[in-house]
């Protein structure tokens, strides 16, 4: 089976976020692989491990993503793509779809799993933005994954519950945190991760153009939000209790 | 004159997503036309309802293709759709199903989709809020049709008492968008009030330990009467409780009266989905918890200790 999973690399969303004008700061703070992409990743590879074939990871940002497909790369997966140019500098989640979509048919695949949503945009609709240029089916917010000869039955995740929804290969399908648990990269994994190749993609090598990603959504305007007040914030010497229940009778709910 | 499309999900029973609703209401205050489509069993049943909230013309077609299947067919109608009548502006309500479809058909449009969108400024500017919400962004979009992902609850609901005219939608749906085929329904039915209407609700984080803790939240809802309890992604994520009674931006929107949060740090995943409440408690044992910011009351101290103390103070008052 061949397995593509997109993965991005995010500012640490430990760290307090900073901007650089309009955008998100990427240059010069701490980086990391998208939490949310780990388990992708692991998908892949229990995928890989259960029915053979390949993991390839496939991530567009500038050159330091590099180290979010070294980090899959260090947990299993087999190579990496990386597409990188000056003119994605501003891409919206349109122009990101239409270059991984570009990136991912050169080759021939059979599953391409994401995260259900970025941890620092969390747009959520790129992965279905995508699948529509790979003219495939998706399953987004996937919470348990069953493949059989040619096709995969998907517990869904609903607001109410879930649906299972079943689907011949190839798919694209997205996964929540609750799929699995990612493994941590083994030393040896760290090692034999440097030896793995990525390949480095301009936009001229997928065909495509700056205009082809152009931009269609432009930060014009921060306003900071009217804030909540913090209020009182007390710690609790026995009577944290009472004061609970006296801000309920306050609001008159009780 | 901008025309204003809104994306209605429906139930088999003709039950209209609320989120329909808010973004009819707040279509109706922009100049121009506004149309609503629904799709799947129901939809023409819907078609009153969407009326009187503001849509002067209805595209309804009843088949189930659009129930059956996961997003590609609703998403071909809506490009067949808007190629005939070229919509200027296109709403979805941000449910599970909605935001697949636009994302979809922003590829076949090649035109911009946003989502996370708390108000609409304009036919080509929206805003949205970063940060935990103490940043709002505005965005300016190009194209045709922009396509616009809303939160709920981003504006109240108001029937204008209108009717719509109701054209049929007969469209084809190519064999290729018929894959992905829902097979199974499960729902995870919660006792007790539903969190989108509850006057209190309770919510545990992972601050609760472990799942069996949740059992504090649920005898405090008893005790209020007509509470509900919810959770944050981490909990959920980790099986302690239903998916639905998840909270925050992949989950429900909710607007209490009181919140109380119990053991949730106050990640900008759980914020989005509770700022809009309209009194904030906070019980967290880290001092530094962000929660705190924005609680009315924040309680810094042991939740397991706290919680049964506030079940027995309120039997109390009750008497």
């Amino acid at each position: 089976m061949n397995i593509v999973v997109c993965v991005k690399h995010i500012p640490d969303p430990n760290l307090p976020p900073q901007l650089d004008g309009h955008r998100l700061k990427r240059e010069g703070v701490q980086g990391v692989l998208d939490p949310g992409d780990e388990f992708g990743v692991e998908a892949g590879l229990q995928l890989k491990e259960a029915h053979g074939g390949e993991v390839t990871l496939v991530s567009m940002g500038p050159p330091a993503a590099a180290e979010a497909i070294r980090k899959g790369l260090s947990m299993g997966a087999d190579k990496g793509i990386l597409v990188s140019d000056d003119a994605l500098q501003e891409a919206d989640a349109l122009a990101t779809a239409r270059v991984l979509a570009a990136a991912i048919g050169r080759q021939p695949f059979d599953l391409v799993v994401a995260g259900v949503e970025s941890t620092d945009g969390y747009t959520g609709t790129m992965p279905s933005t995508l699948a529509e240029f790979l003219d495939i089916p998706q399953i987004t917010f996937a919470k348990h994954l069953e493949p059989s000869d040619g096709s995969i039955t998907v517990q869904r995740q609903t607001a109410e519950g879930y649906h299972v929804v079943e689907c011949p290969f190839p798919l694209l399908i997205t996964v929540t945190a609750g799929v699995n648990e990612p493994r941590y990269a083994s030393f040896k994994g760290i090692m034999s991760a440097k030896k793995k190749p990525v390949e480095q993609l301009s936009l001229s090598d997928l065909g495509l153009s700056g205009d082809d990603v152009a931009r269609k959504q432009s930060v014009v305007e921060l306003v900071p939000a009217e804030e909540r007040k913090a209020g009182e914030v007390v710690r609790d010497d026995g009577d944290g209790g009472r004061r609970v229940t006296a801000f309920l009778a306050d609001a008159k709910v009780i | 004159m901008t025309t204003t499309w809104v994306f209605a999900e429906v139930g088999a029973e003709g039950k209209v997503e609320p989120g329909a609703l808010e973004l009819l209401t707040k279509a109706r205050s922009m100049d121009g036309d506004v149309a609503a489509v629904v799709l799947g069993p129901g939809a023409t049943e819907a078609a009153t309802q969407l009326g009187e909230f503001g849509a002067t013309t209805v595209y309804a077609s009843d088949d189930p293709v659009y129930s059956d299947h996961v997003a590609q067919p609703v998403t071909e109608a809506l490009y067949q759709l808007q190629q005939q009548h070229s919509p200027d502006l296109i709403l979805f309500s941000m449910t599970y199903d909605s935001r697949d479809i636009a994302g979809r058909l922003s590829a076949k449009t090649g035109s911009p989709v946003m989502s996370n969108v708390t108000d609409i400024l304009g036919p080509d500017k929206a805003r949205t809020a970063i940060f935990g919400g103490t940043t709002l962004v505005d965005v300016e979009l190009q194209g045709s049709p922009i396509l616009l992902v809303v939160r709920p609850k981003s504006f109240a609901a108001e029937a204008s008492g209108g009717q719509a005219n109701v054209v049929p939608v007969e469209v084809q749906i190519p064999e290729t968008a018929l894959k992905a085929v829902r097979v199974e329904r499960h729902e995870e039915t919660a006792t007790g009030p539903k969190l989108e209407d509850a006057a209190v609700i309770i919510a545990g984080g992972r601050g609760l330990q472990e799942a069996d803790n949740f059992k504090l939240l649920d005898e405090l809802a008893a005790a209020i009467g007509g509470a509900a309890v919810g959770a944050t992604r981490a909990v959920v994520d980790a099986g302690w409780v239903p998916y639905s009674m998840q909270i925050g931006q992949t989950g429900k929107t909710v607007k209490p009266g009181v919140y109380i949060a119990v053991g949730i740090s106050g990640a900008t995943q759980h914020i989005v989905g509770m700022k809009g409440a309209k009194k904030i408690i906070a019980i967290n044992k880290d001092e530094d918890a962000p929660i705190f910011q924005i609680a009315d009351l924040g309680i810094v101290g042991d939740a397991l200790k706290i919680l049964p103390q506030v079940t027995e103070e309120v039997k109390a008052r009750k008497g």
